[in-house]
């Protein structure tokens, strides 16, 4: 008992800590691959600049994401070591976000002078008069942040004897962090970019659809007028979904719907030519995903599976749970496609006449998961396709809108 | 118990179980058939499901067991399982909901915006897991020693293997109606054979129990004993024994067992005429019981008790991810009534069976298998072809009850391994990640045994209740909750209360006060993990997260209206 007891707690030790610790390194060996290591091999002057360009990698993340009080005094914490300054603060226009170092009782001071560095655009000295007799914070630099031409922000670096070393290289740092913060704005720019694509795809479906689906409820209207009515409701119900405004984000179910909408439109106008299954998890109606990432691949489906053969066209749609993702795989038996001319067609290089369906949901697919979540696409000539997209059932930030 | 019964019983819950899952998977609609989208999951049938999952080998075999080892203050346990919804419905289930979490990793991330302190949560969802799972698969074990004959370890080997098996083939497809089928069949195996049993009872014209004396055997009885065990004997007592008793070898001879402390060897047959009192075992030789009654400073083990069921419930790593099916906050919030209801009707059969046990099998106070009371019982009472039916019911109930609780665990577990612990695995590899979720509390089970199974779950409730209850409720209704507060909370008060339940199963301490603070460590560990959250927090009172107010609006507004 004793002796099956001591092993109970060695097997117990050795394997909770054996875990713990290889996924914290596993975990870690992605991050700490991409940044340099700082103590590598080389001279001291080579070691000095693995260390300056270790320090900036560090403080870059933080600025990607723009000035704020967070961001700042993170950035702050990494970029004063490599000023080798006293203290060193991160402003915006109007006022101190962040302050490391000592000193911080001259915060109000530095704030005062914010204002004539931001109208100069240049970089200023500035004396401290200081009460306290140890203040290390005599001596300040105050240079500009520019972003396109507009002084968005101000570094300020500050030591209590010759200022001549300590503005070159403020100077050099500033234009650094103006460097991450002009990303920011290419950054946002993409986004941009891909929220005008999500709007010219609205638009996109819309047109061709329209008609389509008109005429064919133009033909039910003498013969069938209760499917006329049914038929003109979803289209209402469906373009109603389309066309909302604001939201990035939907739930699988409201995706799913919309689609049965679409299709029963579609069956209006191609009666028994198509068959359409779908069989959906329950459990992964609630996952959030981009709007309409979903309606595009059908459409695609449509478009292949029955506009371009004349046979009968076949579409499933899956949606299965997956632990912490859900899979939805769409399917048909169309006529295919040449892979060249689809990496094509995701690449955006296939002409323009192609539609961006299929490389928009893709690119914000990854986008917003991240690479491993762009759309898996099997297919080949005339043996049909199928499409499937992995959705992750958390991500921080996705929000229903 | 007759074994051919028995195993057709599990053959039958397991074929069941695969053919459910199977079936609906082929659930599938044509567009003819409409609105297949809106068919998300009803609060009803989450509710069932969510029962399925949450009604384990504890409560199905331990409850009983207990109350037969040490009377009604065990009943504290189904009360606290229970109550431990009404703590998630008041406080947590549909703020949880909303903030879109699946699981409790993705709920530190999502309202304090750090990835430092969803690993912890990580780490901690694991253990509490791993803790849980440890004894489903001794259940699991025991069920199948009585069904065969099987070396104990066998059982969990086998469930393990189960559970792998239909992950990897990708047969928890349709979860939520495998889990609600389990429900009602767990219900089922105990009350279809309760009704039995209370007549045979009232044919037998027994006493009740009496829950302050010592248990007697009620008819003469044979007892055999596999495991070498020390007991005293209260009144002198005439038995006729094949075996070793106090190192005297013999064969079926007829002695007076006196008043005192007896040695009784390995495989050892007992027979005690009837109104014999039952020798009780010490602790050192049986089942070490955690129980309140059992140990001293009974007052205290049951306000730990009390503590962890009523808070940890809301941070079982199983119980949380069947949330997310739940359309939205209000769903969630139906489901958790229902939930109630249907555990409440569960547990009201567990004090009929802890009675009936009582009375007619008290001889396994004696050879420390307590927690098989419940399968024992139908053999005992009524015998014959109707008792081995009955048994075979009961030990498929048992079946589907470690089978469902364990799937469930390994299935969450496995997604937080592969998510947040061992991320280099690659996100396509989910499936590789339920091997070490499974093999590593099959192989602790393997070392530690000893302890019972409802004693067993109760750690794993106050680890969850002394790490994830405050994160829970201090994330959801304080806004001044900020990152390093919260890990510091879930490290002292998880840590601490993981240490203790870990030091306790290893069997490393003595008896004493010190053994009953680490045995019921919730008492100390939950006010230390809310304080450490709290006062932290406050400490670091810039690092509230900008987007708390945003989220905070998004937890608490019905959905729609953010």
């Amino acid at each position: 008992m004793a002796d099956l007891s001591v092993l109970g707690v060695l097997l117990l030790a050795v394997a909770g800590l054996g875990l713990f610790v290889l996924g914290a390194a596993l975990g870690h060996v992605a991050l700490r691959r991409q940044q340099a290591n700082p103590a590598g091999p080389g001279t001291p002057v080579e070691q000095a600049t693995f260390h300056t360009l270790h320090t900036a990698s560090l403080a870059a993340p933080p600025l990607r994401a723009g000035l704020t009080p967070d961001t700042a005094r993170k950035a702050a914490r990494r970029l004063r070591p490599l000023l080798g300054s006293g203290a060193l603060a991160l402003a915006d226009e109007e006022a101190v976000l962040a302050w490391d170092g000592v000193g911080e009782h001259h915060r109000a001071q530095v704030t005062e002078r914010l204002a004539a560095v931001v109208r100069a655009g240049r970089t200023q000295r500035v004396e401290l008069d200081c009460a306290h007799a140890g203040c290390a914070v005599r001596q300040g630099v105050l240079a500009p942040l520019t972003v396109d031409g507009r002084v968005t922000g101000v570094l300020a670096a500050f030591g209590d004897g010759d200022s001549g070393g300590l503005r070159r290289a403020a100077e050099e740092v500033a234009r650094w962090v103006s460097v991450q913060l002009e990303l920011v704005d290419l950054d946002r720019a993409r986004s941009s970019v891909i929220e005008a694509e999500i709007r010219a795809l609205r638009a996109q479906i819309s047109p061709h659809f329209i008609y389509n689906s008109l005429a064919s409820i133009a033909s039910f209207v003498r013969t069938d007028p209760e499917r006329a009515r049914e038929l003109l409701l979803e289209f209402a119900d469906f373009t109603r979904y389309s066309f909302r405004r604001g939201g990035d984000f939907t739930t699988l179910a409201e995706e799913l719907r919309s689609i049965e909408q679409y299709l029963e439109l579609a069956r209006a106008r191609f009666g028994r030519r198509l068959e359409v299954t779908l069989r959906i998890a329950p459990e992964v109606l609630p996952v959030t995903l981009p709007f309409l990432c979903l309606q595009p691949l059908v459409e695609n489906a449509l478009k292949h599976g029955l506009e371009e053969s004349a046979e009968r066209g076949r579409i499933t749609i899956v949606a299965e749970d997956e632990g912490t993702e859900a899979r939805v795989v769409i399917e048909d038996n169309g006529v295919g496609m040449e892979p060249d001319r689809l990496r094509a067609l995701l690449r955006g290089t296939a002409g323009p006449d192609t539609g961006i369906g299929l490389s928009n949901v893709d690119r914000r697919l990854r986008q917003v998961y991240g690479d491993p979540y762009g759309l898996v696409i099997e297919t080949g000539v005339g043996a049909g396709t199928k499409i499937t997209v992995r959705v992750p059932k958390f991500r921080p930030g996705s929000r229903q809108g | 118990m007759n074994q051919t019964y028995g195993m057709a019983g599990v053959s039958v819950v397991v074929l069941a179980t695969a053919l459910v899952g199977a079936l609906g998977l082929r659930i599938s609609r044509t567009t003819s058939d409409f609105y297949v989208a809106s068919r998300t999951v009803a609060p009803r049938l989450n509710a069932f499901a969510v029962s399925g999952e949450y009604l384990s080998a504890a409560s199905f075999l331990g409850i009983a067991g207990l109350l037969l080892a040490q009377g009604v203050d065990m009943l504290w346990f189904p009360i606290g399982y229970t109550a431990g919804f009404l703590v998630l419905l008041a406080f947590v289930a549909a703020p949880l909901r909303r903030s879109g979490a699946y699981t409790l990793p993705d709920f530190a991330e999502a309202r304090l915006e750090s990835r430092a302190v969803r690993r912890i949560a990580g780490v901690l969802v694991v253990g509490v897991g791993w803790l849980y799972l440890l004894p489903q698969l001794r259940g699991a074990g025991l069920t199948l020693r009585l069904l065969t004959g099987a070396p104990g370890w066998l059982g969990g080997l086998v469930v393990a293997l189960v559970v792998t098996a239909a992950v990897a083939a990708g047969g928890m497809r349709s979860i939520t109606f495998v889990q609600a089928f389990q429900y009602w069949l767990k219900l089922t195996a105990l009350l279809v054979p309760v009704v039995f049993l209370l007549a045979a009872w009232h044919a037998d014209r027994a006493p009740l129990p009496a829950w302050d004396e010592r248990p007697v055997f009620h008819r003469s009885t044979e007892v055999r004993v596999d495991r070498p065990v020390n007991v005293t004997v209260r009144e002198a007592v005439r038995v006729t024994a094949t075996g070793s008793i106090d190192g005297h070898p013999l064969r079926g001879a007829v002695l007076t067992l006196t008043e005192g402390r007896h040695h009784i060897g390995a495989h050892t047959g007992l027979r005690f005429p009837p109104g014999a009192q039952v020798p009780l075992p010490d602790r050192a030789t049986g089942s070490a019981s955690l129980a309140p009654s059992g140990t001293e400073h009974g007052l205290y083990a049951t306000y730990g008790l009390i503590l962890a069921t009523f808070l940890g419930t809301m941070g079982l790593p199983h119980v949380v991810v069947r949330f997310y099916t739940n359309p939205d906050g209000r769903a969630a919030r139906r489901t958790t009534v229902i939930v109630l209801g249907l555990l409440g009707a569960f547990y009201l059969l567990m004090p009929l069976y802890g009675s009936l046990a009582r009375l007619y099998a008290p001889d396994l106070l004696l050879t420390g298998d307590t927690d098989a009371a419940v399968l024992v019982l139908p053999q005992r009472l009524i015998g014959g072809v109707g008792g081995d039916l009955l048994g075979a019911l009961v030990a498929g109930g048992a079946c589907a009850a470690f089978l469902s609780t364990a799937s469930g665990l390994t299935m969450s577990v496995a997604g937080v391994l592969a998510q947040d612990v061992l991320p280099a695995l690659g996100l396509r590899h989910f499936r590789l990640a339920v091997v070490p979720a499974i093999a590593v509390p099959t192989a602790a089970g393997t070392v530690v045994g000893g302890l019972p199974v409802a004693d067993a779950v109760g750690l794993a409730f106050a680890v969850s209740a002394s790490s994830f209850c405050p994160l829970l409720i201090l994330g959801i209704w304080w806004r001044g909750l900020t990152p390093p507060g919260a890990i510091a909370g879930l490290l002292l008060g998880g840590g601490s209360a993981l240490t203790a339940v870990t030091t306790t199963i290893t069997g490393t301490t003595r008896p004493g006060w010190s053994h009953t603070l680490l045995a019921w460590p919730a008492v100390w560990s939950v006010p230390v993990g809310f304080a450490a959250m709290f006062l932290v927090s406050l400490a670091t009172r810039h690092r509230v997260p900008a987007g708390t107010a945003a989220t905070m609006a998004r937890l608490h507004l019905p959905e729609g209206r953010v």
